[in-house]
């Protein structure tokens, strides 16, 4: 591996396993299914343990794999797990777990249709169980929606960087679409995994034994008693506060004179970019705004948006789930309506231009 | 200029491959790519495709409803997809098993006996290095030199001895083309 950038072209979970070795991550816990396997797989056949000293395990069930996580991140190492829709509603009580112990980790959910087990096939059905809790009690993860195979490599290290600069899990919330697709990518330049004294430097509440020190760190999440309970839940929710006022991430395309905008994330934004250029095309104004972060989410850059336009598309790949953000960002300054495909069914452009030209009531003069 | 290709067929027949060597060599050429394969859990006989896109700027969808080139290896992928080649575009077809041949005037259409060919050179596994030597006869989209070097990008490098035969297929699949 060298010490810099390097293009390739790869499958989006092929670079995250890439970019995990490059960023120096200590562990990587998985379990196999389809459609992310090749992160596992990628990551087995690159052998990092042979070069960084990685660790990259199969475990022996996904719940083994983010208690595995639980434990690295306790002691301060970069960790991470990856599956899909049924894998990573297995790994919620872990998740929770983490949360509460306000560690930091990385959790790469590459979605398919559900409920269930579904199918192997697209989706963006997950959106609640990522952005609203997932697993039990008050807790949020920051959530990261790639669009691109480059974002699935770039994530990797914006995830861990915010992870630990927070204490808090993070997750880069994927499809079947993103994760299977091969693109160019950048790959970051390759840096070292953390010495021992640079994670107790780092992070000064890492379970890893006395150091010289009086006491010992404890990494627990019980606490009995209720008044020091709500103050371990206040001070979750002063950090949830302080990554909603500085971590949002959004992208706009041409939304500057848009009569109509689409909201979208993940492949439903490429789809939705086409949709656009489709629309501009025959002279209807559509621009885009991509959420990048789906938690904290762009609440105020479309609550702006929304006072400017005749109406918002929330396009997903699910029933309407992303809406009910977007509903409570508009306020009501705007007919919101919801164009969702399910099952693992992924739409083409078309079907969303002909979709916002219905719900809205307008006619493309040369509408293709 | 953009190019964007559904290559549809039978698992096995090196669709997905034939696809990603494409992808590669407009990588090496300096363009944006996508490849974006139909996946499942099909494998040798069931059906494959795969979506790939070659531009001079970025790519929005990589998912798409029309096509400018189709290259179709068996019936299924022909009823599924002869309808959505643009006006103008391109299918390229193998005869071999084909029952129903493609009826579209507005369209140029070419058919490539890779399958007879194939058999003729005694190396069936080059098939789809025909077929890719035909599609780059009719829209040359990518130099052949790029393709080599996604050839050899793509192989691992205990196979790098088959690059010449796979070149040979390339250029004996633009003879192909009438």
């Amino acid at each position: 591996m060298e010490n810099k950038e390097e293009i390739k072209l790869l499958k989006g979970n092929e670079a995250i396993a890439h970019a995990a070795i490059r960023y120096g991550v200590d562990g990587y816990f998985g379990y196999p299914i389809t459609p992310q396997s090749e992160v596992l797989e990628t990551l087995e056949a690159l052998m990092p343990w042979e070069t960084t000293g990685m660790v990259v395990l199969q475990a022996e069930s996904e719940v083994a794999a983010i208690n595995m996580v639980y434990g690295g991140a306790s002691s301060g190492k970069a960790v991470m797990t990856s599956s899909s829709s049924p894998g990573v509603s297995l790994k919620q009580e872990g998740i929770s777990y983490i949360a509460a112990g306000e560690l930091p980790a990385l959790i790469v959910n590459v979605m398919r249709g559900g409920p269930g087990l579904g199918t192997i096939q697209p989706s963006q059905a997950d959106y609640f169980q990522a952005v609203k809790g997932g697993g039990h009690g008050d807790y949020h993860l920051i959530v990261l929606a790639p669009a691109s195979v480059q974002e699935m490599a770039d994530f990797v290290g914006l995830g861990f960087d915010l992870a630990f600069k927070y204490r808090t899990p993070a997750m880069i919330l994927a499809d079947g679409v993103i994760g299977q697709m091969m693109e160019k990518v950048v790959l970051p330049p390759a840096r070292p995994r953390r010495t021992d004294e640079e994670i107790v430097a780092l992070c000064p509440w890492a379970a890893r034994g006395k150091f010289g020190r009086k006491q010992r760190n404890v990494s627990t999440t019980l606490e009995l008693d209720p008044q020091a309970m709500e103050k371990n839940n206040i001070r979750l929710q002063e950090t949830y506060r302080r990554i909603e006022a500085g971590e949002v991430r959004f992208e706009e395309y041409m939304t500057e004179d848009a009569d109509y905008l689409i909201v979208a994330f993940g492949c439903m934004a490429r789809i939705c970019r086409k949709a656009i250029e489709d629309a501009r095309a025959c002279g209807l104004k559509v621009g885009l705004l991509r959420p990048i972060t789906l938690w904290p989410f762009p609440t105020e850059a479309i609550k702006a948006l929304s006072g400017q336009v005749r109406g918002i598309l929330v396009a997903e790949l699910n029933a309407g789930q992303m809406i009910d953000d977007v509903r409570l960002a508009v306020e009501g300054r705007t007919p919101v309506c919801h164009f969702g495909r399910t099952g693992g069914i992924v739409p083409n452009p078309q079907e969303v231009l002909n979709a916002l030209c219905k719900d809205f009531n307008v006619e493309m003069e040369d509408a293709k | 200029m953009k190019h964007e290709i559904i290559i549809a067929g039978f698992g096995g027949q090196g669709v997905l491959s034939m696809g990603k060597i494409l992808a590669y060599a407009g990588l090496l050429d300096g363009k944006e790519v996508t490849w974006m394969p139909a996946y499942g859990p099909e494998q040798r006989g069931g059906t494959a495709n795969v979506t790939v896109i070659l531009s001079d700027e970025q790519i929005s969808s990589p998912v798409l409803d029309s096509y400018d080139v189709a290259v179709i290896l068996n019936q299924q992928s022909l009823d599924k997809f002869e309808s959505r080649v643009k006006p103008g575009g391109l299918l390229i077809y193998d005869p071999y098993g084909i029952h129903r041949k493609p009826e579209r005037t507005d369209i140029r259409i070419a058919e490539v006996n890779a399958t007879e060919a194939a058999i003729e050179t005694g190396n069936t596994k080059t098939y789809n290095m025909l077929l890719l030597g035909a599609l780059l006869k009719l829209v040359p989209m990518v130099p052949i030199e790029a393709v080599i070097r996604g050839l050899e990008k793509t192989l691992p490098e205990r196979h790098h001895n088959l690059i010449p035969l796979n070149r040979d297929a390339i250029m004996r699949g633009e003879q192909l083309v009438k």
